[in-house]
């Protein structure tokens, strides 16, 4: 019993020490690449975004995220979603004709 | 009732845009009371996209002069015409921008009414800030007054990032606190000032600090454009009405899995491009709404 908790607590320390997965986004007039991303509930990414063109924004309404992405900087997002599901994303910075286009989704698996 | 058989004629010659009566705006009973007005009617054009072409509509280049030919075949004239926003489509060239403002200018030049008063949607100013906007049309945004009522118009556009911006916030609070809180107040925008539908860019950024500065306001409504239909929403005692588009009609908010223009139907070219009438009745705010088909027939 005591050797079984003790080795949760040592699974669940390497899962906290490991280094989250990195997901590469690029944004650029007018789509996201990729524009659909799988995360494990409760896994811990971070979302690395970078612009390819312009100023764009990055918007995950239901996540409550919301950042900037510029060219030359990435922008990074911790996210460790607990409810899986579909979650839709948009550029929110307008950005010519086919910004209404610039949208995706990130997918929660269970 | 002269003047409600000029307004019939109106509705039934006109395809576009939605006609607001004045009597039926909150609050109006009391401007009334105050001998302050009389019954008047405006109209609500919205999105002409002028530049656009596509599949969505194949007469782009015809539609607004449609428009502009119902409107003066009317016996009955609004007081004045707003045009809520995007009356030209994006363009990341200048020049063409400014080209495309001048066109649109010069056809709702023709419109026989006293008054017209524009606003932007993003498709106009959200690339260069509104500069070329502003040296077109004037102020990003204005109020003014109108038989008693109040009306503001407000820019939730040029911010590329659709934010009205603390600077117009406080300029908003400025203009109200001449207000009386018990007087009709009209809101005019591109964009819904409430979120609805975010991922479909149909949102403002700071949309909910507007909304807490009109809160104390008993009376207000408030009429947009952008999502091409449209849409009655209420956030607490606040009203918002969307008008129809005059270039192609987008789907109901979040009904498909993307966004897209309801495609052209040769059949119908002028479907999605109805009216409707409003009355919101003073102090039950009871809202009434009647629906037009573009050949004037009841919905």
């Amino acid at each position: 019993m005591v050797l079984g908790i003790a080795l949760l607590s040592s699974q669940a320390a390497r899962a906290e020490d490991a280094a989250p997965r990195v997901i590469k986004i690029v944004a650029k007039k007018f789509d996201f690449t990729p524009s659909e991303i799988h995360v494990k509930k409760g896994e811990h990414v971070v979302l690395e975004l970078t612009s390819a063109d312009r100023k764009h924004g990055f918007k995950v309404p239901e996540m409550g995220i919301r950042v900037d992405v510029q060219p030359g900087t990435p922008t990074r997002v911790d996210v460790t979603p607990q409810k899986a599901g579909k979650f839709a994303f948009a550029c929110d910075i307008f950005c010519g004709d086919g910004h209404e286009d610039m949208t995706g989704a990130l997918i929660v698996d269970p | 009732m002269a003047n409600e058989l000029d307004r019939r004629t109106l509705l039934q010659l006109l395809g576009v845009g939605g006609v607001v009566l004045g009597s039926g705006l909150p609050g109006f009973s009391l401007v009334q009371a105050a001998g302050g007005s009389q019954d008047f009617f405006f109209l609500q054009l919205s999105d002409s996209h002028w530049g656009f072409s596509g599949p969505p509509n194949p007469q782009a280049d015809q539609t607004l002069k449609q428009a502009v030919q119902a409107v003066n075949a009317s016996t009955a004239k609004p007081d004045f015409i707003v045009f809520t926003g995007d009356l030209t489509h994006t363009t990341d060239d200048d020049a063409l921008r400014r080209k495309r403002m001048a066109e649109f200018k010069s056809i709702v030049a023709d419109l026989k009414v006293p008054k017209v008063i524009f606003l932007p949607g993003e498709h106009d100013a959200a690339l260069d800030k509104g500069q070329a906007y502003q040296e077109a049309f004037g102020p990003l945004h204005q109020t003014f007054d109108h038989r008693g009522i109040r009306f503001i118009a407000l820019d939730n556009v040029s911010d590329p990032g659709a934010s009205v911006g603390d600077t117009q916030i406080d300029w908003l609070k400025a203009q109200l606190s001449k207000v009386d809180k018990d007087a009709p107040l009209v809101i005019l925008a591109h964009r819904p000032l409430f979120d609805l539908a975010p991922t479909w860019d149909w949102a403002t950024a700071d949309g909910a600090k507007v909304l807490s500065v009109l809160e104390p306001y008993r009376h207000v409504t408030v009429f947009y454009g952008h999502i091409h239909q449209e849409n009655h929403h209420e956030t607490g005692h606040i009203s918002h009405h969307s008008a129809k588009s005059l270039i192609f009609p987008l789907p109901a908010p979040l009904s498909v899995p993307k966004k897209a223009a309801v495609p052209w139907d040769p059949e119908h070219p002028a479907r999605g491009l109805g009216y409707r009438e409003i009355d919101v009745k003073g102090k039950a705010r009871a809202l009434s709404i009647q629906e037009f088909d573009v050949k004037g027939g009841r919905v």
